[in-house]
């Protein structure tokens, strides 16, 4: 875990359910350079008020019981030199896209393309920021605010009050082509908030993709807003290698016959946490969260959460998370994930899976499924499992003269086929599959 | 070929006896079986020449060519010419058929220090042979044995066969869960692979594969050991009269 600059002996004691410290918010604040906001100056005079309500969180926290949010308080994050260049091919070039790059979490508009794309409307934050009005007025905060119930998020209401920059995309049609965001970095102790706000409006189509490396430290904000029978794919693809430290929030809200698909393949880095906040609030609509992990203890620590929060408020929407990963060398996983029904949501079909597969005895997960269904017409399911290596499967791999390593391999995609899966678009698909068999290949022969 | 001599094998978890003193010899091109009751040892001996883990060896010696197998990682006795049918071949989700094929097929030929097959050869062989067995293009496309029947899983068995094109094959239980057709078509497929250099252990519970495939010596195996060998005519007396009197004739 990466040292925390601030002093625990200076967090006050928690209670849990009601984070308070303070010291360690001061800190942070101080060490951050506020904008005072545009359109968005309203949201981030909010945003700071409730932030100071309800504090950072502490350790002792309910909500982190698994992972440390210290290091995502500390006022700056320890530096990480640059990584060269990566022995893989970057993704997604081969396919026709709209490219945005952000370098450090600030716009490179020389980098980028044009963003005139038809059936689509894109502004970045920090420019969109220098005027008042803007159709994103309505919705930056807003979705993050109304994802504080029944659990805080603070570090999210922190990105709403301090990041600079980030994607401003509203769709009225199909997207002509993918857009694609690619993260670089530039300045070893960058400490970076992104925060992306998406409206889809009726039935319009969208598949976002996410790439790069982002800072010594990232803390990102994803508002995604689908209006009636919108579909919205976003998938993430961040860099291998990488010794990040990163929390992310999506917050969404998905009405009638609106279809979400979030995909996130993650490769390593030192501490990780990845929320997702999703409402389902319009009748007929579906909500599927995916991901696929594969941590290494062994390049140094590794520590990845994905917690999730579904809740079905309307009837007959079906949901779906699906998460793998895949750990060694000491390397530690966490699941949280939580199906709320509210009363009314009858034909609910909601359907969990977390899995890890461990290739080594030191290694950890820690799976926290939950249900809370208040509707009596509903089907959900959630299971949990964590398991080694196949020994029929291996053994039947190596009869047929596969060597032992490449067996795990294959063992390992078989393992997160059906997170993968969730990929709808086949040859989306096909490059993630590609990407991460070079990867294990590659360090199968290490 | 293949010589067996005085094996010994227990569980390695349970400390149980499986094989007893086994002995038995497989010239090259000679097709051999091994037929004994439930519980005989039979499938221990296909995973102990095939090295699967768990089985601990106490005595005796199992050489293919003169070349010791017990010592060998079980892809290193592939790449040495020995083939595993399975009984029960395993599923894999989200690994292409023709994927882990082409990935054994030139593993093995790396081992032995051989040209890797391109991808247009692979493919051309692989369609050649498919058909032969009556394995279309979209099993072939399909993840390895997911969602094949039992018939499906045994064809895909010797596709493999076919492509690895080993020197020494054991089967074990290949009639296992097929209808007689899917018996003729793996059967044929057998016997097209039979060769002045190529040898078979067929290990089976009934006489019926034996009609499909004649072998040259049966084997009858009882507590871990063979107990008495003789020609094709000794399958044909097991199906009328069972194991029982042969058992206690063998003492």
């Amino acid at each position: 875990m990466a040292e925390s600059a601030v002093q625990i002996k200076d967090v006050t004691p928690q209670v849990s359910g009601a984070p308070k410290a303070p010291d360690a918010l001061s800190a942070r604040l101080e060490a951050l350079d506020l904008p005072k906001g545009g359109f968005s100056a309203q949201a981030r005079a909010d945003a700071l008020a409730r932030l100071r309500e309800m504090g950072l969180p502490g350790p002792r926290d309910e909500y982190w019981r698994y992972t440390d949010p210290r290091p995502f308080s500390a006022p700056v994050p320890q530096a990480i030199p640059i990584e060269g260049k990566s022995p893989d091919s970057p993704l997604f070039t081969d396919l026709d896209r709209l490219t945005l790059v952000f370098v450090d979490g600030a716009f490179d508009e020389g980098a980028s393309d044009d963003l005139t794309l038809a059936g689509i409307e894109i502004d970045t934050l920090a420019q969109a920021d220098a005027e008042t009005d803007h159709w994103a007025r309505g919705l930056y905060g807003t979705l993050e605010a109304s994802g504080q119930k029944p659990v805080r998020r603070p570090f999210a209401t922190l990105n709403t009050a301090a990041a600079r920059d980030g994607v401003l995309i509203r769709v009225t049609g199909k997207a002509a082509k993918p857009v694609h965001i690619i993260h670089r970095r530039a300045d070893e102790a960058a400490d970076v908030m992104w925060h992306h706000v998406l409206r889809l409006e009726d039935g319009a189509e969208l598949t976002l993709l996410e790439t790069g490396m982002v800072g010594a430290r990232s803390n990102g904000v994803i508002e995604a807003d689908l209006a009636r029978g919108a579909r919205l794919h976003h998938i993430t693809a961040k860099r291998a290698g990488h010794q990040k430290l990163g929390i992310s929030h999506l917050f969404a809200r998905v009405a009638a016959e609106a279809q979400l698909k979030c995909f996130a393949l993650s490769v390593n880095g030192t501490l990780m946490r990845h929320e997702s906040v999703i409402d389902i609030v319009g009748d007929d609509a579906s909500a599927h969260i995916a991901a696929a992990v594969l941590g290494d203890g062994k390049v140094g620590p590794f520590h990845h959460d994905d917690t999730v929060f579904i809740t079905h408020a309307a009837e007959r929407c079906e949901s779906r998370q699906v998460f793998k990963k895949v750990l060694k060398n000491g390397a530690e996983g966490v699941f949280q994930g939580k199906i709320l029904v509210k009363q009314g949501a009858q034909k609910t079909d909601g359907y969990q899976i977390s899995q890890a597969l461990l290739l080594d005895e030191r290694s950890q997960f820690l799976a926290k499924p939950e249900l809370e269904i208040y509707a009596d017409d509903v089907k959900c399911s959630h299971g949990s499992t964590t398991g080694a290596i196949d020994e029929e499967a291996m053994f039947y791999l190596r009869s047929r003269g596969v060597p032992k390593e490449r067996a795990i391999v294959f063992l390992v995609l078989s393992f997160l086929a059906d997170a993968l899966e969730e990929i709808e678009d086949e040859v989306l698909r096909g490059q993630i599959n590609d990407r991460l068999e070079a990867w294990l290949t590659r360090r199968a022969n290490q | 070929m293949l010589k067996i001599d005085n094996l010994h094998v227990k569980l390695e978890e349970e400390d149980k006896q499986i094989l007893k003193g086994l002995s038995l010899e497989v010239p090259a091109g000679q097709v051999h079986a091994v037929m004994g009751p439930n519980g005989s040892g039979k499938s221990t001996l296909s995973y102990v020449l095939a090295g699967r883990d768990g089985y601990a060896v106490t005595e005796g010696s199992a050489t293919m060519d003169g070349e010791s197998l017990l010592d060998m990682e079980p892809e290193q006795r592939a790449a040495a010419g020995l083939f595993l049918a399975f009984q029960y071949p395993v599923e894999i989700p989200g690994v292409g058929n023709m994927t882990f094929l082409r990935t054994a097929v030139n593993a093995q030929r790396k081992a032995r220090g051989e040209e890797e097959m391109s991808s247009g050869e692979f493919l051309k062989a692989v369609r050649e042979k498919a058909k032969d067995l009556q394995i279309d293009a979209e099993m072939l496309k399909r993840p390895v044995n997911v969602g094949f029947s039992g018939g499906e899983k045994k064809r895909n068995e010797i596709l493999q066969m076919a492509m690895l094109a080993p020197r020494m094959c054991i089967m074990d239980e290949t009639d296992s869960g097929l209808d007689v057709d899917a018996m003729r078509l793996v059967s044929d497929g057998v016997n097209a692979l039979r060769g002045p250099d190529r040898s078979f252990l067929v290990i089976t519970h009934y006489q019926r594969l034996l009609n499909h495939i004649q072998p040259d010596v049966v084997h009858i195996m009882s507590d871990g050991r063979i107990v008495k060998s003789g020609g094709p005519e000794l399958a044909l007396q097991v199906e009328e009269e069972g194991y029982g009197d042969l058992l206690a004739e063998a003492g």
